[in-house]
């Protein structure tokens, strides 16, 4: 004990920090589990950071061409990029670097699941309204930055799928009306495949520049979180002007110190155990190769279903090709998504709630029909996208015919937000009439008659 | 050595190795079941301070339960560190792991839900938004201000330097990449010049069997020049249905297309070549794999199905007296995905 109270005294005389360390241990944490959505995030991304600190003690951001000599046999004497060649090399001849390569791969996956499900929580509780409406646009912030920094990520190594993503990203910049060519041209250093310099803007928005502001920002949401305290679901002695739940020190720490493992646990036992992105079976990129059945990290699935969906239609004027097509579906459709997502806690003041008062208690999804009906709508319109993304798997897997799952999911892209919207309207005012909770069951009291006769009440 | 002997060593060495690995998983599983029952709460309020106080005991119980654990999770650690050096194979690395960590998770469970104080607490939330405290801010921000007198002078004078500052910080960002405009639309090909193979060897029109596909590039040219590639197939040439200005450009049924999608610059490597009768309501068309863009080969590379809002670009073919295949002129369109200056 009088240790800590000599380091507490030395940090105190300097720097003032009793108050601040008494601030953050009697910090008090509401209880639910939805609320550890956002820690699994932020943990993935600190197993993001230590393996990829790893990795780039090893891989060399270069296109330059060489003969590779590695222990993997089937690549033996064949000429490939450096940057593919040192992949496979920390993938084979470093100790332990496959076992880092998978656990980097599997939690970038787990981030940006975290990321999209804690967003959900957000949308469908509410948690967006004032005074948290900055917060939230930070949050909407970091998802576009966490799948641009998927996509660079998995980009780097050059390996036949990653060359076949930037091709199409490539285009996708060529398609921006009017900028897109020359912008395009200045970002690869020339045409697609473009220059060796290239591959160094690429890791250098990977490991520096795209990690810096993700850190920033988390660091920005996490102290307004402190600054505002965390929201609460409506319960006994729950108002909006306080906070029932567990004080950081020592149980929340503890519990939260026991997630970060658990969350590292099954990163790093996914990445021994199970393959993922095994490169030196795609083998080496070249712009006049393709392979049929290639699929994006999940994260981008709705980009490439959106490129999949539209119609090929391009718009024209006085010769020129105003419009390019991978502009629909590469630029167009997720700005719109992103527009909405940003805009969620001024339409919900404006036309969903329709109020501008703070609030501290989160809504139940079902305490608002309307909001959790539209946000299960965009999500269904989203996610029927993601689906189209993957028909090609559907042709392998199941044998429908592409051409037909095309059109079905653009049909579907039409239908499902109308239906999901109406039935979740249903449910939602079903539920909050009857008070029934789809996953605790039925409450409430229980008339019971006793052994003598008598009756008496019993709270469930 | 013979054949079998490798085999019958890796499948005793294979057998082995999973016996190991099953004893691994089932110790693992009894781990779990044992934290799980320890961790299950007694009651609906055992948690809660305000429940029953637990029998005695049962917080020296939980001291060596979680002592155990941590001393597993040392051992663990120390299991990844000994194969780390003697035999670093992926899979036992990261079970090793995943388990050192798994158990550091279930002692930190069990001590934070049976030996530390579990309290809740209720604590007054801050209000933000005092409008004194706003309105003052406001008012100290304004009495910085308050001796410029010229204020739409400074103004503008600001916002120039602003606008100034800008551009010089933005400017350097050109030095990203030339204006490469026109790169953007230079193919290699030329009338006269060879088709060659991946190896340089140039293709004969003999070598393009009917139903096949195979991949060419201009000669002397970098493979990896987007304008280079072209696939390069043989249908019967009663069943051309080319332009009428396009007539001759596919000598003996032999066509040629640029390789790269007109959509998105992926590289066109299906070939949809229907065999049987009953498959042939549809013509031989070149698939791109990366959004099924689907070009009919017999019509010129009309876009038959897919979001590609060109045609495939055609190379006008030749045959030479050696039998091999020249371009007998340009490609018929840009190549490549489409932007501002393609023009049509």
């Amino acid at each position: 004990m009088s240790g800590s109270e000599d380091v507490m005294r030395f940090l105190d005389e300097r720097l003032g920090a009793g108050r601040a360390v008494r601030f953050v241990l009697d910090y008090v944490f509401p209880d639910h589990w939805s609320f550890l959505l956002g820690e699994i995030a932020l943990y993935s991304f600190v197993v993001l950071v230590a393996t990829g600190t790893f990795l780039a003690l090893f891989f060399t951001p270069d296109t330059a061409p060489l003969i590779y000599h590695g222990s993997y046999a089937p690549l033996r004497g064949a000429q490939i990029s450096a940057a593919y060649d040192s992949t496979v090399r920390l993938s084979y001849d470093v100790k332990g670097g496959l076992l880092m390569r998978q656990t980097h791969h599997w939690a970038a996956l787990v981030f940006v699941a975290a990321v999209t499900v804690h967003l959900l929580r957000i949308i469908f509780t509410g948690a967006f309204r004032k005074p948290r409406e900055i917060n939230y646009v930070i949050g909407v912030t970091m998802l576009a930055l966490a799948m641009l920094e998927g996509f660079a990520g998995y980009s780097l190594p050059d390996d036949l799928l990653s060359g076949m993503g930037l091709a199409i990203a490539w285009s996708v910049a060529m398609s921006i009306p009017l900028v897109g060519g020359p912008f395009a041209t200045a970002l690869w250093g020339g045409r697609f495949p473009g220059t060796s310099v290239f591959e160094s803007r690429l890791f250098i928005a990977h490991v520096f520049v795209i990690p810096v502001l993700l850190a920033a920002l988390i660091t920005i949401h996490l102290a307004m979180i402190m600054i505002q305290r965390h929201t609460q679901f409506p319960g006994s002695g729950r108002r909006e002007d306080n906070v029932v739940g567990t004080p950081l020190w020592p149980s929340y720490a503890l519990r939260s110190l026991g997630l970060f493992a658990s969350v590292a646990a099954v990163l790093v036992a996914m990445g021994g155990l199970v393959q993922i992105n095994p490169v030196w079976l795609w083998g080496p990129y070249h712009l006049y190769v393709g392979t049929n059945g290639a699929q994006p990290d999940w994260y981008l699935g709705w980009l490439i279903g959106a490129l999949r969906m539209m119609p090929n239609l391009e718009i024209h004027v006085f010769g020129h090709t105003l419009v390019p097509n991978p502009f629909f579906g590469g630029v167009l459709f997720p700005s719109v998504v992103f527009m909405v997502l940003y805009a969620v806690p001024w339409i919900d003041r404006r036309f969903i709630s329709r109020e501008a008062a703070p609030h501290h208690l989160l809504d139940r999804p079902r305490d608002n029909p309307l909001r959790t009906a539209l946000a299960a709508a965009g999500f269904s319109a989203v996610a029927v996208v993601f689906a189209a993304g993957s028909a090609d798997r559907l042709f392998f897997q199941f044998g429908f015919g592409y051409e037909g799952a095309i059109w079905f999911f653009r049909g579907a892209f039409l239908v499902a937000p109308v239906v999901v919207f109406v039935l979740t309207r249903m449910i939602c005012v079903e539920l909050r009439r009857s008070g029934r909770h789809p996953l605790r069951g039925w409450s409430g009291s229980v008339l019971a008659r006793t052994r003598r006769g008598g009756f008496q009440t019993i709270d469930r | 050595m013979s054949p079998e002997e490798p085999a019958g060593g890796s499948r005793e060495e294979s057998s082995r190795e999973g016996r190991r690995r099953r004893r691994l998983w089932t110790l693992l599983a009894a781990l779990a079941l044992a934290a799980s029952r320890v961790l299950r709460p007694r009651g609906s309020r055992a948690r809660s301070d305000r429940g029953p106080a637990p029998p005695v005991g049962a917080e020296e119980r939980a001291e060596r339960l979680v002592a155990a654990l941590l001393l597993l999770t040392a051992l663990s650690g120390a299991g990844f560190v000994t194969l780390f050096v003697l035999h670093p194979d992926t899979q036992l690395l990261g079970a090793t792991l995943g388990a050192c960590l798994a158990l550091l998770a279930l002692a930190l469970a069990v001590a934070s839900s049976r030996l530390v104080v579990s309290e809740t607490k209720v604590e007054q939330r801050p209000m933000p938004g005092d409008p004194m405290e706003a309105r003052q801010a406001a008012e100290s921000v304004q009495a910085g201000g308050q001796r410029v007198t010229r204020r739409r002078l400074l103004g503008g004078a600001v916002g120039a330097a602003g606008a100034g500052l800008a551009a010089a910080v933005v400017v350097p960002v050109a030095a990203l990449g030339p204006g490469l405009e026109d790169q953007l639309s230079h193919t290699p090909w030329r009338a006269g010049r060879r088709l060659v193979d991946a190896e340089g060897a140039a293709v004969l029109a003999a070598d393009v069997n009917p139903g096949g596909f195979l991949t060419a590039f201009a000669e002397g040219v970098d493979q990896e020049q987007l304008g280079s590639p072209v696939a390069v197939v043989r249908v019967d040439p009663a069943s051309l249905r080319l332009p009428a200005a396009r007539a001759g450009w596919a000598p003996e049924g032999i066509l040629a297309y640029s390789k790269i999608c007109t959509h998105a610059a992926c590289a066109i490597s299906l070939y949809r070549s229907p065999l049987s009768p009953s498959t042939q309501a549809r013509g031989p068309a070149l698939v791109c794999p990366c959004h099924y863009s689907t070009f009919d080969v017999l019509q010129g590379g009309r876009v038959e199905f897919g979001p590609a809002g060109r045609p495939l670009p055609q190379l006008p073919l030749m045959v030479d007296a050696a039998g091999a295949l020249r371009a007998a002129g340009p490609l018929s369109e840009p190549v490549g995905p489409a932007w501002w200056g393609d023009r049509r």
